[in-house]
């Protein structure tokens, strides 16, 4: 059944169940965690740990497997066409997510913040705030005791100060690390070895300042700038979409980073290298959105 | 007389693991068809005794028998298992089933995964149904769960059901990835795209929508999440946003989502057509335009949900007529399944009975569909039991229906042998009569105003309610007919043949291998490059 030509269907496995009941501690885990927060003495924070424990378990087993798997030929040329089709529709998977909350987006800042402020035949909504006004990035919000808004905001400098700014030096890192992983992918199939391990660390380097440049312009949102969560609307688009970005980033960080290990441990072909390319395509995906939001977040 | 062809046995090997754990480790796609399926079954009941209360509530006006925050919690988790936990897997586990047997291919193309997907689903309605004894009940802001009710009026439990939404995603998506590449790479040689069956063709464009809405859904239980518990303020106007952006980003996964429940009911009914009318489908590639012209428009019709909510008049245009629009691709479908039909000689075996029935009543529903598609129409319509007839025409005759109608269908070629006709008949007749005696009614009492998800209402009302009280007992007790009907089929059917019905012939691959199915169907694919061994 293990021949080259033919499709292997392993016989049957213990993964998948453990990763449904890893599944199952997260619900319940995340679930009494967040409902708890604020309590003393819960302990359902180390459910939540478990459920964590267990997946990253699993997953580590099963993809030492299906590598162990490949590396005994048991995979066919149609096989890996399977994982090429997988892993595209993952990522529009992904795509649509990033979607739902740029639609959102959209709609607040063409619809539901101008007709709050009066705009239109909807302008009736004015009523309920008499007074507030409609602008974006929008700084005071209708309610500003509630969601008090930020006193400043992220968006575009002038161009001569752009050089202070840190979504600049962002988007030059991940750009950049777009193009250095594209060479890392090249360099590994012309076999050169040294270039490839090299512009993999020049990739990961870069997508490690991106993090930490992330990291700083929050700490600089809550310390500085007024910028929460709470602050309204403008800082709920702000967090959640840099945020799920950057959680995205992270995770293609840690991809890249086994695969570069893996990489300096001798693995991977001219011809056979699939978890680096999924995990260069996710890269570029990452990359892809980033500009995007750079351009509906931080400039218009 | 009787379609059925007389049988014959062949041994093979190769047989699944003993014991349980065959069912926790499998990776065989039709063991994992058959957890999906009974998976949807026990839900089926389970959300089945929801809509019993419901009914039984709803028998006299007046406070009955729950509460009317249990009555919420009975409203909100019947609509949410049925649509996630019955007619989803269920179609799901169809697919399981078919799809490999129908283009030749040895397994789903990622048998783990596939594994992943179904264990998910006890996972997740395990915990949506626990949150019943939990602090607070169960959630009860509707299937929909529209901000703000589902955000600062929620009870506690909400954030069990965003996680248990979030994984039951999770697991859609991973089913759909795996029966698009299927689909896509395991074809058996000679078998063009155009050539495949047509349930596979509405699968595909299934799994497409599913993974074009799933995340998007999940983006939205995200956007609620952060709401409750962490003061961002998505769906607060107080903050700048707005309730009514819940309700896009709900419909924009939610219009796509009542397509997914019903382009493979098109496939399946596609199929027992043409076989039971001895002729090949009419308009075979029209078909196939249409389910994908279904699918596209699908994308472009979710505000017809919200025509009440105050959009701007260029809003509500724009969404009636895209509406409308959908009843074409829908019509060219009606039209020709009835060509099909028309001078074919046809025979009434019970999965011809619940085709027959799914083209008629999901007609009406259609109808009704584009009746509530007109905007100014919709103003009265909105939130009636109009719209409760509307959806459950199209939902039980239609998706339900189809459902059956393929266990009917398949069952032998899964067991091996033949189900009960005179039952099979009795389940069709009863569930015909009950299930119009059920919803039909609804459309008198929703035009007369009476308003839905309310546990009481008004006396005019009370002869045409105790009717659906009745006709829906009836309904859910003809539904326990099926199952005995399938165990006994298990237990004690007659052996069934290759081909199981007679007009089955040259109708697909399915039918040229034995039945049972062996455990594993094709080692090698069949080569159909050349016409001769297609049939
Ligand atoms: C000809 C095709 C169809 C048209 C024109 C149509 C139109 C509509 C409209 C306008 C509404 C909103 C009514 C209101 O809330 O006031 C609606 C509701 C609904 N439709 Fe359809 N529909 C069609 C087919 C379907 C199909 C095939 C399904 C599912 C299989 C479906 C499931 C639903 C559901 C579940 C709702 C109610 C959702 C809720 O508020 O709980 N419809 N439909
Ligand atoms: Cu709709």
């Amino acid at each position: 059944m293990s021949s080259e030509s033919s499709y292997y269907v392993p016989a049957s496995s213990k993964l998948p169940i453990f990763m449904a009941l890893s599944l199952l501690l997260f619900v319940y885990g995340a679930g009494y965690t967040i409902n708890d927060l604020g309590k003393e003495d819960s302990f359902s924070h180390w459910i939540l740990i478990s459920s964590f424990l267990l997946m990253w378990g699993t997953m580590f087993f099963w993809f030492s497997e299906v590598i162990k798997e490949n590396d005994k030929g048991m995979y066919s040329d149609q096989l890996n066409t399977s994982f090429v089709h997988g892993m595209s529709w993952f990522i529009f998977s992904e795509v649509m997510f990033f979607f739902a909350f740029f639609l959102a987006l959209g709609y607040v800042r063409i619809f539901a913040v101008p007709w709050l402020g009066g705009e239109g035949e909807k302008g009736i909504a004015n009523i309920l705030w008499p007074g507030f006004e409609a602008s974006w990035p929008l700084m005071e919000t209708p309610d500003n005791e509630r969601f008090p808004g930020a006193h400043h905001n992220m968006s575009i400098p002038a161009l001569s100060k752009i050089h202070t700014w840190l979504p600049f030096w962002n988007t030059l890192c991940l750009v950049t690390s777009s193009g250095t992983i594209a060479l890392a992918e090249a360099a590994l199939k012309k076999g050169n070895r040294k270039g490839f391990k090299l512009w993999m660390v020049a990739t990961l380097t870069l997508g490690y300042i991106f993090v930490v440049l992330q990291s700083v312009e929050y700490y600089e949102a809550y310390a500085h700038m007024g910028l929460t969560l709470g602050a309204g609307i403008y800082g709920t688009t702000f967090f959640l979409m840099t945020g799920f970005h950057g959680f995205h980033v992270c995770l293609g960080a840690i991809i890249l980073t086994i695969m570069t290990i893996r990489g300096f441990r001798g693995a991977f072909s001219e011809h056979e290298h699939f978890g680096l390319a999924a995990g260069s395509w996710y890269w570029h995906f990452v990359d892809v959105v980033w500009i995007l939001l750079v351009l509906v977040v931080y400039v218009f | 007389m009787s379609a059925v062809i007389e049988s014959h046995h062949d041994d093979h090997h190769h047989g699944p693991a003993k014991g349980f754990s065959r069912w926790l480790y499998t990776t065989n796609h039709k063991d994992i068809g058959s957890l999906y399926l009974w998976f949807s079954f026990i839900m089926l009941f389970v959300g089945g005794a929801m809509a019993m209360v419901i009914r039984a509530e709803l028998f006299e006006p007046g406070s009955q028998i729950v509460s009317p925050e249990f009555y919420n919690q009975m409203v909100t988790n019947h609509g949410l298992i049925m649509v996630f936990g019955v007619i989803m897997p269920a179609f799901v586990g169809l697919a399981n089933w078919m799809i490999p047997m129908q283009i030749g291919a040895p397994d789903m193309a990622l048998p783990r995964l596939n594994n992943l997907s179904f264990w998910i689903l006890p996972a997740a309605f395990g915990v949506l149904l626990s949150t019943f004894l939990m602090e607070g009940g169960a959630p009860n802001f509707g299937w929909t769960f529209y901000a703000p009710l589902s955000t600062e009026y929620a009870p506690p439990t909400v954030t069990f059901f965003i996680f248990a939404v979030h994984i039951m995603g999770a697991s859609s998506i991973m089913g759909s990835i795996n029966i698009i590449t299927t689909i896509l790479n395991m074809r058996a040689p000679g078998m063009t795209l155009m050539k495949m069956p047509l349930f596979v063709w509405s699968w595909l464009i299934t799994a497409y929508l599913l993974i074009a809405v799933m995340p998007v859904l999940a983006g939205a239980v995200t956007m609620m999440l952060m709401d409750i518990h962490f003061g961002t303020s998505f769906f607060s106007a107080a903050g700048g946003g707005d309730p009514v952006l819940f309700q896009h980003v709900f419909w924009f996964f939610g219009h796509p989502e009542v397509y997914i429940m019903i382009l493979p009911a098109f496939g399946i009914v596609s199929h027992i057509i043409e076989t039971f009318s001895r002729k090949p489908i009419f308009g075979y590639s029209s078909m196939v335009y249409a389910i994908a012209s279904i699918a596209l428009l699908s994308f472009v019709v979710w505000a017809h949900h919200m025509f009440t909510v105050g959009m701007p008049i260029a809003g509500e245009l724009f969404f009636m007529y895209s509406t409308m629009l959908i009843a074409i691709p829908t019509g060219v479908k009606v039209f020709n399944w009835l060509s099909t039909m028309f001078k074919g000689s046809l025979t009434f075996e019970t999965p011809m009975l619940f085709a027959i029935a799914f083209v008629a009543l999901f007609t009406i529903g259609g109808l009704s569909g584009l009746m509530l598609a007109i905007a100014p129409a919709d103003f009265q319509y909105h939130d009636t039991y109009f719209v409760v007839a509307h959806f459950h025409y199209v939902l039980v005759p239609g998706a339900l229906f189809s459902i059956v109608a393929a266990v009917y269908y398949w069952l032998p070629k899964w067991t091996g042998y033949m189900y009960d006709e005179v039952l099979g008949k009795t389940h069709f007749w009863l569930s015909f009569i009950s299930v119009n005696l059920t919803f039909f009614p609804m459309h008198f009492v929703g035009l007369a105003g009476m308003p839905r998800r309310i546990p009481d209402y008004a006396m005019q009302f009370a002869d045409y309610n105790m009717i659906v009280s009745v006709g829906a007992f009836l309904f859910g007790l003809s539904q326990l007919l099926f199952l005995f009907n399938v165990l006994k089929c298990v237990y004690y059917g007659k052996s069934a043949t290759a081909e199981v019905w007679e007009g089955a012939k040259g109708k697909g691959l399915e039918w040229t291998v034995d039945s049972p199915a062996p455990y594993h169907t094709f080692e090698t694919s069949p080569d159909l490059t050349n016409p001769q061994t297609n049939n």
